[in-house]
């Protein structure tokens, strides 16, 4: 009898955790999917406006959330009405040059401080890294009056040579070909191996997921950089896709043609977009050593 | 082992060049900028040294509205989003399913370009003469009275202009709150479990404590963030912040350097070196404060 008692408490106890546990979930799961609408609306908006004629749009005095002609007429104006495609052009060059230039720059830098011995090897690096503290907002003025003297402004060379060198990239390069067993070092070093044929036969390869996520978050940072290229540039056929976003929005289409501008916006965001979630993992991972957005 | 001494600096001769040209350089040169008086760009020479363009800046009714902006985005921003991530966190991490499709979705603004996605705020929230826009149709259903966000009165742009920071910084906090979270051992959470600790207890005895370092960094991070804050107003307000009456300091400075308003190396050195100072000291506060609360 005391048993079926104890064991019917029990039961109740049970019941009324898996009650609570049901609550809690819910409203977990609630608020997680409100946050996750929050954060995705702005980007269903973009899509659906993108696909709506001006004439639907301007006729909607209360927006729909559906289309209900849909139309790819905005694509086809983002690219003829302005010179979309050659933002894209100049922007991937500007990345890709960016990129690889920072990687021929970093990857001996690194290499340097993490395996060779010399003297004054500990006081340059720490110099290195007191660098680390100076905001480009410092700096900016200098380089846009340098780049300008040096009749640079509009051309890729402009662009590109501030945006080369990252001291925090070399720090974290190091960092990691220091993981790297120094045996190895040694072992080629006693077979006669060249020290720039080490670095590219060992130490880049086995840091390679380093690599990767460097290059990654210096491509982000590349498609999204907006101050620099306004600064530098003012002829549109050198415009970056910020720029050309922002010269659409100053006086694009008419004003008026939002659909139109949002078409433009779906096709700038969508190759990161893409990319993330390609790489979700590494971004991820990237940015969370290294990002400092925010 | 025979090395040659060139060697070493042979490999770290690039980076040198570069940071030497494009970091040092110009970290001397805008001090000097900022005390040459009366700098022209075209003829390179100035007449005289002394305080004058600082205060000039410090008086420029410009300057201080950017000032008075940043202060306000910085002390409303990093509270909140700091708080609304940690929140997102907290309910991520007590999730099992689902859980990877969340943390997606909450990252997508990194890797979204500002300018774009400030262009669909500015959408969502402009009042146009066919439309009241998404949000001011809300505001209206809930009783509200339609407000112009974009051109309207400022309190209404400063707001649209926090709400628009805090999506683009979340998911950076987010990110490192949760992986904060996640390292944080199970043992603490079932001593606490045996023990029959209340959930809000465990809460503000373990796991507050443990995180409690990168709640500092990204408050440092945070402040460093929004007080360098830009491209985001750019994207809403379009470029002439200035007579938005929505500018910030780092706007202050380009606008100083360039475009209508520009030619100003001095002024914007000054203003840049006063930016510096400022984040400066509000970074070494943080860092002392965080001394002395956060168990490491």
């Amino acid at each position: 009898m005391d048993e079926i008692k104890k064991q019917s408490e029990y039961d109740a106890i049970e019941r009324t955790a898996r009650r609570h546990r049901i609550f809690r979930n819910i409203g977990l799961y609630t608020f997680l999917a409100v946050c996750a609408i929050a954060v995705l609306f702005p980007f269903f908006w973009m899509l659906i406006t993108s696909l709506k004629t001006q004439s639907a749009y301007n006729g909607e005095v209360v927006p729909k959330f559906y289309v209900s002609d849909p139309t790819m007429g905005n694509y086809k104006e983002a690219f003829t009405a302005v010179p979309l495609a050659g933002y894209f052009l100049n922007t991937l060059i500007y990345t890709v040059v960016t990129t690889a230039l920072m990687m021929i720059v970093i990857v001996p830098a690194a290499f340097a401080f993490a395996r060779m011995r010399f003297p004054g090897r500990n006081l340059v690096f720490s110099l290195f890294l007191s660098l680390m503290m100076i905001p480009t907002e410092l700096v900016i003025i200098t380089n846009y009056v340098t780049i300008t003297s040096w009749n640079m402004r509009n051309t890729f060379a402009g662009l590109i040579l501030p945006s080369i060198t990252s001291v925090f990239y070399i720090y974290l390069l190091k960092e990691n070909f220091e993981q790297i067993p120094e045996e190895l070092y040694k072992a080629a070093k006693v077979d006669g191996t060249s020290d720039f044929k080490y670095l590219l036969r060992v130490m880049v390869p086995v840091a390679k997921p380093t690599i990767v996520t460097i290059t990654i978050l210096k491509v982000i940072e590349c498609w999204n950089a907006y101050v620099w290229p306004r600064l530098i540039t003012d002829d549109r056929s050198r415009f970056l896709v910020s720029n050309g976003i922002q010269e659409i929005r100053q006086n694009g289409f008419g004003r008026d043609n939002i659909p139109a501008m949002m078409a433009t916006v779906v096709v700038v965001s969508v190759p990161l977009i893409v990319l993330f979630l390609i790489f979700r993992n590494k971004i991820m991972e990237g940015v969370s050593r290294g990002g400092t957005k925010g | 082992m025979k090395q040659s001494k060139l060697k070493p600096w042979l490999y770290l001769l690039p980076a040198i060049i570069f940071l030497g040209v494009f970091m040092v350089y110009p970290l001397i040169d805008v001090v000097v900028y900022s005390f040459e008086e009366g700098y022209n760009f075209v003829s390179q020479t100035s007449n005289g040294t002394g305080l004058y363009n600082y205060r000039y800046v410090l008086r420029d009714p410009y300057f201080v509205q950017a000032l008075k902006n940043t202060f306000v985005l910085v002390i409303i921003t990093v509270p909140v989003s700091t708080g609304l991530a940690l929140l997102i966190s907290l309910a991520l991490s007590s999730v099992k399913p689902l859980r990877n499709l969340f943390q997606t979705v909450y990252f997508l603004p990194y890797v979204t370009n500002t300018l774009a996605v400030g262009l669909v705020f500015m959408v969502l929230f402009k009042k146009t003469e066919y439309s009241d826009g998404m949000v001011n149709l809300l505001i209206k259903a809930f009783g509200g009275e339609a407000v112009d966000f974009i051109d309207g009165p400022h309190w209404a742009k400063m707001l649209v202009m926090c709400i628009y920071t805090v999506w683009i910084v979340l998911p950076f906090k987010i990110l490192i709150l949760t992986s904060a979270l996640a390292s944080v051992k199970e043992d603490y959470y079932k001593a606490a479990r045996v023990d029959g600790t209340r959930p809000s207890r465990i809460f503000f005895r373990i796991t507050l404590p443990m995180i409690s370092p990168m709640i500092f960094y990204l408050i440092i991070t945070g402040f460093i963030g929004a007080f360098k804050a830009y491209s985001d107003e750019v994207a809403l307000f379009g470029v002439d912040l200035n007579s938005a009456g929505m500018n910030t300091m780092v706007g202050y400075i380009y606008d100083m350097l360039y475009g209508n308003s520009g030619g100003y190396p001095s002024f914007a050195s000054a203003a840049a070196l006063i930016l510096f100072a400022v984040v400066f000291t509000i970074t070494c506060i943080n860092l002392m404060v965080s001394r002395s609360r956060v168990q490491y």
